[in-house]
């Protein structure tokens, strides 16, 4: 408020307003540098477009889309925020692109129509399922290049490493198997069969549950980590959608840990779910047919990809509630949050 | 560069991965067990009836790829569970006496599953086979939708749709789209005459108008005369869309363009209601398009898929059960249990009154798009939607399970 008087009084003292304009510059330059500070960014690829739209988590807007390879798909940040790696399936490569420029800066040799991945908590191997191929490709990331070739089942999709790094996972669509694969020695160590076309895996944040997602079986299956047994299928029942529309795909954990978020399909739905009990609380209404996920690093908002809307929904995570869809590139699929710094 | 990779790493890293494989692998199911599990394909070639152009000609392997490929996408999956599948191929001519061969073939071994490519007659001949009778039969050639109504037989299931499903998978686009009075053209072949019945079957159940029903008239060189011949043929009369029953395609795609009303063309022509077709792309279906693209160099057609999905049904019920004894796996597949990942969107089941594979039907635009997935929405059923296409249970006179 004093400020203000001060502007007041002094326009009209001709020798002041310079100090007048400083300070006024200096409130509209933190003003305007303040936002994209405290805004995290949600990176979501555009599988039929070839690019990224960037979305600010403050305005909820698209504020820049960038023109990547053939096809994006699975899209990830390194354990330093500094990279993003996108699955470019149709360019067989995985690219690295600088989260500070948006440039490309180089390919990793991948494997055949990379689509899922997921990075080693070390920040340099990364786990890259080949769909066309039925194979995880291992790369180093500083060496770029390919460490192993693992073969599994037919369409390997999902990619998951549990969090202490001792066991990375893959899915395979046709085989309907989750791959249990030792990181230390690089070899498939268990198989363990889940319902149809099984799409994502996901470890929970202590590591001692595995959840993978099967689109056609319509379940989620919940594994306990330590001895691989299955310790709960979970069912959904929407009011209104036959059941073989009910396909759940991507899963995602809340901060706290204590709900998890599945991606529903053509049913347009997010189920929300108890992580301690895996009761389902509440379906969430979204775009149509949803596939994958991200949350705010202060794990207050959601935002689901809808490949047939081609747009995002955002999700308010304490009310529970879809506060807002954004208009994005065709068929989004992938997403991640690159935090404020 | 990665085509570099391609050729230097990949054959290394192969070679490391199959040492690996070989190492250690256990397994979640309970009594994982070795099994072998075989398959008998048996085709007959009809004689293909003569056409004015050979330029839509199916490809001469339709069905046995999707053998192949089904075999191989099941060892892929087999060798996690020392599952090992095989299929003996037996190809009849039109020429040959196929009873003699049948005979032969059934007699050389006792391979408890059969993928069956041949008309109707032929199939029957095959399901009541004395050699046959403890057998599992998939129809993967025939689309003759009397064999789902009163001519079942219990050791045979159906993984090609039935005309009754195409047609009434096309009536429900009509409706929606509220194309509702029809010009209807028989062409002169046996499966012309079914496609028509069928589609008039169609028209009565969902309340479609057939208001010109028509053969047609044979002789001349259509592809010189159709702007004269067409517009005349279908003169005379309002309607909202032509449906052609023409399944070699001897002369519908003469009539899209020339009828005497700008309309739009159905059926074996314009917008086709398939079992499969190369422009099926979503649910995950570019990947098994390019799977067999890889393997065959041309694309996958119906009989194709027919024949894959047979293949991959034994693969998912085996898989489950852990056996390859044929009454429980029967149970399984006709069971509410089975949920099939066919890449058609939805999965899929089987009847256990017709022995009939519920599936989506995708209606094409060979120009390249998937116009509709039937069934359309809007179009309700008790149990699944899918049963809003196709003979339902009430429908039936027969029963293939219990």
């Amino acid at each position: 408020m004093p400020i203000f008087k001060m502007n007041a009084d002094m326009w009209r003292n001709g020798s002041k307003r310079s100090l007048v304009s400083v300070i006024v510059s200096t409130l509209i330059l933190s003003c305007s540098f303040s936002q994209p500070v405290l805004a995290d960014r949600v990176y979501i690829t555009n599988e039929k477009d070839d690019t990224i739209s960037v979305i600010d988590t403050k305005s909820l807007e698209v504020v820049k889309t960038i023109e990547v390879g053939e096809r994006p798909r699975g899209i990830i940040l390194s354990k330093d925020g500094k990279y993003l790696y996108i699955c470019a399936s149709d360019s067989d490569a995985v690219q690295v692109m600088d989260v500070k420029t948006g440039k490309i800066l180089h390919n990793l040799p991948s494997g055949l129509d990379p689509e899922q991945f997921s990075l080693h908590p070390n920040n340099r191997l990364l786990f890259i399922a080949n769909e066309d191929d039925a194979i995880t490709t291992v790369v180093d990331t500083e060496t770029r290049k390919v460490v192993a070739q693992i073969d599994v089942g037919i369409e390997p999709e999902g990619m998951a490493v549990s969090p202490d790094g001792t066991i990375a996972i893959t899915t395979s669509e046709t085989t309907n198997f989750v791959h249990w694969i030792n990181v230390e020695k690089l070899v498939l160590e268990h198989n363990s069969l889940v319902d149809q076309r099984p799409r994502h895996a996901e470890f929970t944040a202590d590591g001692k549950h595995l959840w993978v997602s099967a689109e056609i079986g319509g379940t989620v299956t919940v594994f306990n980590v330590a001895d691989r047994t299955e310790i709960k299928k979970i069912h959904f029942e929407v009011a209104g959608i036959s059941k073989d529309r009910v396909q759940p795909v991507g899963i995602q954990f809340s901060k706290d840990g204590k709900l998890a978020f599945v991606a529903l399909g053509p049913s347009n739905r997010v189920a929300v779910i108890d992580a301690k009990t895996f009761e389902v609380q509440k379906y969430l209404l979204v775009g149509r047919r949803v596939w994958h996920m991200a949350q705010t690093s202060d794990g207050k908002l959601l935002f689901t990809t809808n490949g047939i809307s081609g747009d995002v929904s955002v999700v308010d995570l304490e009310k529970l509630k879809v506060i807002k869809s954004i208009k994005v590139g065709r068929y989004p699929w992938g997403a991640v949050v690159v935090p404020h710094p | 560069m990665n085509s570099l990779f391609v050729m230097i790493f990949r054959p290394i890293i192969f070679l490391f991965s199959i040492f690996y494989l070989g190492l250690l692998v256990s397994i979640n199911v309970a009594h994982a067990k070795e099994l072998n599990i075989d398959f008998l394909y048996i085709e007959f070639q009809e004689k293909r009836p003569a056409t004015l152009s050979n330029l839509v000609a199916p490809p001469e392997d339709d069905g046995l790829q999707g053998v192949r490929l089904g075999v191989i996408d099941n060892n892929t999956t087999g060798k996690f569970l020392k599952h090992t599948y095989k299929a003996d191929e037996v190809v009849i001519k039109h020429d040959e006496d196929f009873k003699a061969r049948l005979d032969e073939a059934l007699k050389a071994n006792s391979h408890p599953f059969i993928v069956a490519n041949m008309k109707a007659d032929k199939l029957l001949m095959l399901a009541d086979h004395p050699l046959a009778k403890d057998r599992l039969i998939f129809n993967a050639g025939t689309e003759n939708t009397e064999l789902r109504i009163s001519n079942c037989r219990p050791n045979t299931l159906h993984t090609i749709p039935s005309r009754r499903m195409l047609t009434d998978g096309l009536a429900q686009f009509l409706v929606k789209k509220r194309w509702t009075k029809v010009f209807l053209i028989e062409g002169h072949n046996p499966g012309d005459k079914e496609l028509a019945a069928q589609f008039r079957n169609s028209a009565k159940k969902f309340r479609l108008k057939i208001v010109v029903d028509k053969k047609w008239p044979v002789g001349g060189d259509i592809r010189r005369n159709a702007a004269a011949e067409v517009p005349a043929f279908t003169q005379g009369a309002e309607y909202d869309v032509v449906f052609i029953a023409d399944e070699v395609k001897d002369f519908g795609q003469y009539v899209v363009f020339h009828t005497w009303l700008p309309r739009p063309v159905v059926g074996s022509h314009g917008m086709e209601p398939v079992a499969w077709h190369r422009v099926v792309e979503q649910w995950g279906a570019a990947q098994l398009q390019s799977r067999f693209g890889k393997l065959t160099n041309r694309t996958m057609a119906q009989k194709d898929y027919a024949a894959w999905t047979a293949i991959r049904t034994v693969a998912e019920a085996v898989t489950r059960l852990q056996t390859i004894e044929i009454p429980k796996l029967k149970d399984y597949i006709l069971g509410p249990k089975i949920r099939l990942a066919m890449f058609k969107g939805r999965s899929m089941s089987y009847r256990p009154w017709s022995g009939q594979m519920r599936q989506t039907i995708p209606l094409v635009h060979a120009g390249g798009a998937v116009i509709k997935l039937a069934p359309v929405e809007g179009f309700l059923h008790p149990k699944t939607e899918l049963d809003t296409i196709g003979i339902d249970e009430g429908e039936a006179k027969c029963r293939v399970q219990g």
